[in-house]
């Protein structure tokens, strides 16, 4: 392997990333791979697979995003987890180290939101400027890269105990397409990466690589090419720009607690959801008061979180539901637009697994007494599953700046977020089919259990052909500033009812082609 | 939830405390212990009406009866230090008028756990009662030693996963 390269903080010709997950840390790669200089700065330490542990706490020390966030709005989170709105990643390979893996592709009607579904009182939803045709070749690249099963000639994973009683379930009340998913998690060894192991434990970084994560894959082929620099525990305080109003460089932390600043051509943002708009909303200057990018108001705004919810449910026998890959199992029939249903959108079912000490802690958060712990009694005889649906971006759920502060003195996210009618809707219809599955294999009882602290968070920076209904355009690029870019899930238009991994890279590796393509021209 | 919470002191140092002292069997000056001798929790900061207190607020908030005592102790333990020292007494105190109020001498004197758990629903929103509970949910359900009576197997890396170990082995669909 070259060694990785070095760049001088006064090189003004760098691409700047911020942010290593599965937005930027594929940038970051493909951007190296066609002979671009990138700097990419990350939060977070550096862990690799032999570092992941097997613990649900202990992993959560080591790996989770627990800088202070605020809260706010009527959503259970707030209550339950004030300071813990999402349940991310700190670290190089962001969240692409505790995603479970399921890479859906959008629906073709999914792209175009707001004509497909007409007007939603109180919603804010607007058409992707980009749609299934265009991105088609897109996730083709992005499913080969991740080693996607069930596409690609690559087959499925094999089925766990927790899969055998979600699809039993399933076919009973009649459902059609039940399989286990569509996953970056090998069944055979492929690039490089070993088969899946039926570890569990996906959730706490994959000890046997075999899960796609940006942190062993991505990265370090970046930096073979001699192309990329990694810094790690650099903490991104504000993006600077010129008179002109282009951006120059980017102000960070390093990891002694230094501010230093490094000089950039390009700057690209991929801090997720919450981190992303805070950046830009604590760079305002005389020039933008507002922020960078925010001549439209929306950054920050319509912050989704995909409607979700979690079922349980208790059997006669035991299902030993954490053994195995956690999240290999879907049922797509729910997943389709059906407004007869009572809602627009759809959504998809998941496997899903917690452990004990994390089912304690999430199972029903503040409960206790017997309704309580004798669920957990029956912990060994349980099964679980996930709701993945499309929720409604709405103006006020929003990304602002909080009065806290963090260690560097710089003002946090507060997350508001209330859900929309369509969302509680949909949570209900899926809660109840969620039941019905579990109760026609025998479940002796069942557990409708609220919204964990979000893991798939999505808008507040999103993507518009206009530039007043959006941040930035159809490459990600900021409509205000042409050598900004937006390169995570808040680029989101709108949601979908797919777990938005997938389409993150997938925008990823065709803004890299952008990018390329601009910077020979001599456009940014 | 962000953090983690650290146990004063692992099970097994408590026991080897015990039986350094010599202190077994019944509750002494120092001790609550439980009557076979299997387990005992020395008291420094707090009394032992407290700690037995705690140790029972414990088993209600948070019943398994395949769970003992012992268990619980280590998850009450850390409360045992001068800096809760105020906070446990002002909040037992408040628990125990709360079971006078009920009927009761004290908390401890209501005999079944539907009385009990009746009264700690009077106090249930108060900071004391939900600091408690809070630390249970780590306290009790990240001890390791507890997670086999619950059938969970933890760490399974170092076994090679369950590829070969039963992750498919259901036979009672």
């Amino acid at each position: 392997m070259a060694q990785a390269a070095k760049f001088d903080l006064n090189d003004d010709n760098v691409v700047v990333i911020v942010g290593t997950g599965a937005g930027g840390g594929v940038l970051a790669n493909e951007l190296a791979q066609k002979g671009v200089k990138v700097v990419a700065l990350e939060a977070g330490g550096r862990y690799m697979p032999e570092d992941y542990v097997n613990d649900e706490w202990e992993s959560f020390g080591q790996l989770a995003w627990t800088d202070p966030r605020t809260t706010s709005g009527d959503w259970r989170v707030a209550k339950d987890f004030s300071g813990l709105p999402a349940w991310i990643v700190k670290a190089v390979g962001g969240t692409s180290v505790h995603w479970a893996g399921a890479s859906l592709r959008f629906q073709d009607h999914e792209w175009k939101a707001r004509t497909n579904y007409g007007a939603v009182e109180g919603a804010n939803l607007l058409d992707w400027p980009i749609d299934g045709a265009e991105m088609a070749p897109w996730y083709d690249k992005a499913e080969a890269k991740l080693g996607v099963t069930g596409v690609g000639g690559r087959a499925r994973l094999p089925g766990s105990n927790n899969y055998k009683v979600f699809e039993k379930g399933a076919l009973a009340v009649g459902y059609k397409e039940v399989h286990t998913g569509n996953m970056a998690i090998n069944s055979a060894d492929y690039d490089g990466r070993m088969a899946c192991q039926q570890t569990g434990f996906c959730f706490q970084g994959c000890k046997w690589g075999a899960k796609w994560s940006s942190a062993y894959t991505d990265i370090p082929r970046g930096e073979a090419t001699g192309n990329l620099e990694v810094r790690d525990h650099a903490h991104v305080a504000r993006i600077l720009h010129d008179d002109s109003g282009k951006v120059t460089g980017v102000e960070y932390f390093d990891k002694d607690g230094n501010l230093q600043m490094q000089k950039a051509r390009i700057v690209a943002v991929a801090g997720n959801s919450f981190e992303s708009p805070r950046l830009l909303l604590n760079s305002h200057s005389s020039m933008f008061p507002d922020g960078l990018a925010n001549r439209s108001g929306q950054v920050g705004r319509n912050y989704m979180r995909h409607t979700t919810g979690s079922v349980y449910a208790t059997f006669e026998h035991p299902v030993r539901m954490w053994r195995g890959t956690t999240m290999a199992g879907i049922i797509r029939d729910e997943a389709r637009h059906d407004p007869s249903r009572g809602f627009v959108g759809g959504y998809e079912l998941e496997t899903l697994s917690l452990g004990l000490p994390f089912m304690a802690a999430f199972l029903d958060p503040g409960a206790w007494g017997r309704e309580f712990t004798t669920a957990l009694d029956s912990y060994e005889n349980m099964a679980g599953m996930w709701i993945v649906g499309e929720d409604m971006p709405q103006a006020d759920n929003r990304v602002t700046l909080s009065d806290t502060a963090d260690a560097f003195g710089l003002k946090v996210a507060n997350v508001n977020f209330s859900d929309h009618p369509n969302d509680i809707a949909m949570r209900d219809h899926a809660y109840a089919r969620g039941q019905a599955i579990y109760k026609a294999v025998g479940a002796t009882r069942v557990m409708p259990t609220p919204p964990y602290p979000s893991t798939h968070n999505l808008g507040t920076n999103r993507m518009s052909e206009r530039p007043e209904d959006g941040v930035v355009n159809r490459h990600g690029q900021s409509h205000d500033i042409p050598n900004l870019f937006v390169s995570d899930g808040s680029q989101f238009t709108s949601g979908a009812a797919e777990n938005p991994t997938l389409t993150i890279v997938a925008l990823a590796i065709r803004q890299a082609d952008h990018i390329a393509k601009e910077m020979a021209a001599g456009n940014v | 939830m962000s953090q983690l919470r650290k146990q004063g002191l692992t099970r097994r140092a408590l026991l080897s405390r015990a039986v350094a002292a010599g202190a077994l069997a019944v509750a002494g000056p120092g001790f609550i212990a439980a009557p076979d001798a299997a387990w005992a929790v020395e008291v420094t900061a707090i009394s032992e009406h407290q700690m037995a207190t705690l140790l029972q607020m414990a088993r209600d908030i948070y019943p398994h009866d395949r769970v003992g005592d012992r268990y619980y102790a280590v998850a009450v333990k850390s409360y045992d230090v001068t800096d809760q020292k105020q906070m446990v007494a002002d909040g037992i105190a408040a628990l125990d008028a709360a079971a006078r109020e009920a009927g009761f001498d004290t908390y401890l004197a209501a005999g079944w756990e539907d009385e009990r758990v009746a009264i700690l629903r009077r106090i249930e929103d108060t900071p004391f009662f939900q600091t408690v509970r809070g630390g249970l949910v780590t306290g009790l359900y990240n001890q390791k030693e507890v997670w086999p009576i619950f059938g969970y197997e933890g760490e399974s890396f170092s076994h090679g996963g369950y590829i070969a170990r039963g992750f498919d082995d259901i036979d009672w669909l």
